[in-house]
């Protein structure tokens, strides 16, 4: 590589001089409020700072993708892959037929899954992965989890593409409530992603363990949501009154997935509606306070350790 | 110290501040617990900077000095936001901008086109602000062609470069600088120590950490002496300099 190109002009004889060419730099801004240092604002100051997160996501997908020639075209790809085998190994080789519109119900489930895996797994590495900037440089860390969030954001629109566009092949005409059932379910994962993943992308710059145990937890979690199975069976084996049953269909992210089955699987098919389970609006109520306060408790956790986040990477 | 009629216009403001730093022996939950059942302790404490009062006027160029280890860094750090002390409180007024290291806020995947406007937009910049100066930046790093290829084939210097001029046309009311000046050419040297000379003359406040006491004795007026993590000496800087002169 030839270095002649640039670098030695910067040996001009004008050095003395101040460079004219520069803007003027304006007064210095004595008027301007003390600040404590090292306080960061949390999530508040990341919604100020909006244009350096889009600067960050951007950073985040260009690095992901480099040197690949598909791109971003593998957000297609993989889910679509991780779609097929499952569709080929559970509908046609294992042959459930249980449930009607089968390809619509179980990539509804995976959107959720694959959404929230990929945010939390992300998030959690988030801080760690960025240590280079956590160490060197002052700027709001939540942003670090947060990009991940949008990350996982940019992944989803092409899934939700095909998720939308599958349903109304199976025969869904989208009706106002279920459109909102599944945004309300997409946020409900997207706000649950957020709060934790700002715990334990915390948790991850003490221990690195973190990310171990989440990626292992999320392979338990499509099995602990109705993503591949009815529902029914599990009210089957526990008992549809079992405090474990219960249990289960609080967990949000079932929520979260039969609220995107309501949304586009339930109106594909005249019988479907009747296998949804009942008490939704109620159990999402619950989910979203749930996942809002996971978001509380996140955000106070990491800003508690982010003081310690430079010395600690 | 300082007048106290100053106190409230004060740029800087350090009040009781102090860091220590647990040397974590166990990275891992196994460690964690093999070392807690052995009985090891599984943290030194050790105190990197002693509670210290420090105040800076705007426009003031202040010189820390001291020994390797003696917490320049860590106190630069602290100023910066990059940590937070363990006591007391760091307040500061207006935009900061710090060199810390070379090549802190930079992304080696990243172009330097692309790593000027992350790095502009770290500081505090909006999007127009960065259009807006994106031109006087590249003239002033003058690194040519390579504005667009990946910055992890940069030279130290040319990181230096780019890395300064941002932080330059940030319009920084305090600028902190820890001895990276080091890796530039001369030239490139020249034109930084001209270019903080005019920010001081602004009416900006300058925060110096270097080895090279003559060249801190030309920037700066005012010197504070770091020793063990304490404040030993704070005046103006050619007796600073002098002190640690004399204590080798
Ligand atoms: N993240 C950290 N964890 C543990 N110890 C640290 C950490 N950062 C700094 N220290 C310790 O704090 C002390 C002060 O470090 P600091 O970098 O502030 O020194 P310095 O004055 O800048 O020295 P130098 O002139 O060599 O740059 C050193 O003993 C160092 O080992
Ligand atoms: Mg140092």
């Amino acid at each position: 590589m030839s270095t002649s190109a640039g670098v030695p002009d910067a040996v001009q004889p004008d050095l003395g001089q101040p460079d004219l060419g520069q803007p003027d730099l304006g007064q210095p801004d004595t008027g301007a409020p003390f600040v404590v240092q090292g306080r960061g604002g949390g999530l508040r100051e990341v919604a100020r700072r909006r244009f350096l997160l889009s600067l960050l996501v951007r950073k985040e997908l260009r690095v992901r993708y480099r040197a690949s020639v598909l791109g971003l075209g593998w957000s297609y790809v993989k889910p679509a892959v991780q779609f097929g085998v499952y569709f080929i190994g559970l509908g046609m080789v294992l042959r459930q037929n249980a449930i009607g519109d089968y390809a619509v119900y179980l990539f509804g489930g995976l959107v959720v899954m694959t959404t929230f895996g990929e945010a939390l797994g992300n998030a959690t590495r988030s801080v760690v992965a960025n240590a280079d900037l956590v160490r060197k440089i002052y700027l709001p860390r939540e942003l670090f989890p947060v990009s991940s969030l949008a990350v996982a954001g940019v992944h989803l629109a092409p899934q939700l593409l095909v998720l939308v566009v599958g349903a109304v092949v199976a025969g869904w005409t989208p009706d106002p409530v279920g459109v909102v059932a599944l945004l309300a379910g997409l946020g409900l994962t997207g706000i649950l992603a957020l709060g934790l993943g700002l715990l334990l992308g915390a948790a991850n710059v003490l221990f690195r363990d973190v990310e171990n145990v989440v990626d292992l937890v999320l392979v338990v979690l499509v099995w602990t949501s109705p993503v591949l199975y009815p529902w029914q069976r599990v009210a089957d084996l526990l008992g549809a009154d079992s405090w474990w049953f219960r249990l289960y269909q609080s967990n949000p992210l079932t929520v979260a997935v039969e609220l995107v089955h309501r949304g586009t699987w339930a109106q594909a098919s005249p019988g479907n509606a009747l296998a949804m389970p009942p008490g939704l609006g109620g159990r999402c109520a619950v989910a979203f306070l749930v996942a809002l306060s996971t978001v509380v408790v996140g955000q106070w956790v990491f800003g508690r350790l982010s003081g310690r986040f430079a010395q600690e990477l | 110290m300082t007048t106290s009629a100053l106190v409230d216009r004060a740029a800087v403001e350090v009040s009781g501040v102090s860091k220590h730093f647990r040397l974590r022996h166990t990275h891992s939950l196994k460690e964690a617990v093999v070392w807690t059942v052995q009985g090891r302790a599984r943290t030194d404490d050790f105190t990197a900077l002693h509670p210290l009062d420090l105040t800076i006027e705007p426009g003031e160029t202040l010189a820390l000095l001291g020994r390797n280890g003696s917490g320049k860094s860590t106190l630069l750090k602290l100023l910066a936001g990059v940590m937070a002390p363990d006591s007391g409180q760091v307040r500061v007024r207006g935009r900061v901008a710090g060199l810390l290291e070379v090549g802190a806020g930079f992304h080696p995947d990243l172009t330097g086109r692309e790593n000027v406007f992350l790095n502009a937009a770290i500081l505090g910049l909006s999007r127009e602000q960065v259009q807006e100066r994106f031109d006087g930046i590249v003239a002033f790093a003058d690194i040519g062609r390579f504005l667009d290829t990946q910055v992890r084939f940069y030279s130290s210097g040319m990181f230096l470069r780019l890395a300064f001029a941002v932080a330059v046309h940030t319009e920084p009311d305090v600028f902190l600088v820890d001895e990276i000046l080091a890796v530039g050419d001369e030239a490139f040297r020249a034109k930084c120590l001209d270019r903080i000379e005019r920010l001081a003359h602004e009416g900006r406040t300058l925060v110096v950490v270097s080895h090279d006491l003559p060249l801190v004795e030309r920037l700066c007026s005012r010197g504070v002496l770091l020793d063990q993590g304490r404040l030993v000496a704070d005046g103006p800087v050619r007796l600073a300099v002098e002190r640690l002169r004399a204590a080798g």
